[in-house]
């Protein structure tokens, strides 16, 4: 009887809580980092996806850093240059990909070093879908399903 | 009397402008122009010469320090989160694939921040990508200099109000350069660890 009671209990409390947590329109996967230096400035590459209704990426904080800004970085006739990008709009249905070259996470006045296999939390505020958190991790070299270039 | 004072202030101060801006203008045309003949393949006299610029224990290091090596220089900023940590690590990538055949070669990171980038930050910068990677700051002056011969355009972007409050934007180019010192080939910026390894053994007869 108690048993029985526990597990619908837990039916009721825990599936509940699962879904919710998978609720928001927006999924942040793939998200790596590379190494760098205490008082340096560090990257984050990842994934947005989009399975609700139309969002925007408008804020985003890391611990480890003193402040964070989406960026985009372009090489025009062999010139880099990078531009702050204020917000960015994910359609429902579709993945914007920040990876080298193009869309990424720019973490400025690094708190701590970023050494290779250290993981870390990056928090990105939308819109609609509120703060979602992802985990980090620094790698040396783009993980293999990562492509290369923005969007 | 006074209206006329104020036109040809107004027509001073336009003249100021218009004279920015076509410098400005020029920089770039230079600086885009120096990339399409590079990629051309120019001729080699044209890139590189003697340089004095500063290690990370602050001491005094020149061209002329490598000649029977070659050289691998790329021109960047420490504080720069994409394309050079991109840049240097396929490059570092390179240097292991090329095995002891790397021996013959010094890759050389040169700053064109070198009001932030001090010599001890150039150092730890450039150790993090590789052991072999070489960085080097120097003076405004010298900087200038080398960033000249090397046909590199570089130029701040503020970013916000206070005096550090800026990006750089600037040539992403490798510069192969002979054990005598003179140039010998470009190698984008955006090929990966394989190819630049590839082209690397190419060029390094």
């Amino acid at each position: 009887m108690q048993v029985k009671l526990r597990w619908v209990l837990h039916c009721l409390v825990v599936l509940p809580a699962v879904v919710l947590a998978q609720a928001p329109g927006v999924h942040v996967e793939s998200a790596w980092s590379r190494p760098a230096i205490q008082g340096g400035t560090g990257v984050v590459y990842l994934t947005i996806t989009d399975s609700g209704t139309p969002d925007r990426l408008v804020s985003i904080s890391s611990p480890v850093a003193n402040k964070a800004e989406l960026h985009e970085s372009f090489t025009d006739q062999g010139i880099a240059r990078m531009r702050e990008v204020a917000t960015l709009a994910v359609a429902p249905g579709s993945t914007v990909t920040l990876a080298p070259g193009g869309y990424h996470i720019m973490l400025m006045g690094l708190k701590q070093p970023l050494k290779e296999g250290d993981s870390f939390p990056v928090t990105l505020g939308f819109q609609g879908s509120g703060q979602v958190t992802s985990t980090v991790t620094v790698r040396r070299t783009a993980p293999p399903r990562a492509a290369t270039g923005s969007q | 009397m006074s209206a006329s004072t104020e036109q040809s202030a107004r027509g001073r101060r336009s003249g100021i402008i218009y004279g920015i801006v076509g410098l400005v203008t020029a920089l770039m045309i230079f600086g885009a122009g120096g990339f399409l003949w590079l990629s051309q393949g120019g001729t080699a006299s044209f890139v590189g010469g003697p340089f004095v610029l500063i290690d990370g224990a602050g001491g005094q290091v020149t061209d002329r320090d490598f000649r029977g090596k070659y050289m691998l220089i790329y021109f960047g900023y420490t504080l720069c989160p994409d394309v050079c940590p991109t840049t240097l690590n396929e490059m570092a990538d390179a240097l292991d694939r090329l095995g002891s055949k790397a021996d013959r070669l010094q890759p050389i990171f040169i700053t064109v921040d070198p009001n932030r980038d001090t010599p001890d930050v150039v150092k730890r910068y450039a150790e993090a990508f590789s052991p072999r990677l070489l960085g080097l700051t120097g003076s405004e002056g010298q900087i200038a200099r080398v960033a000249q011969e090397y046909r590199v355009y570089y130029a701040q972007h503020r970013t916000g109000p206070g005096p550090n409050d800026y990006t750089m934007d600037h040539s992403s180019v490798l510069y192969l350069m002979g054990p005598d010192g003179k140039f010998v080939a470009p190698i984008r910026a955006d090929e990966d660890g394989a190819q630049m390894a590839a082209d690397l053994t190419k060029l390094m007869s």
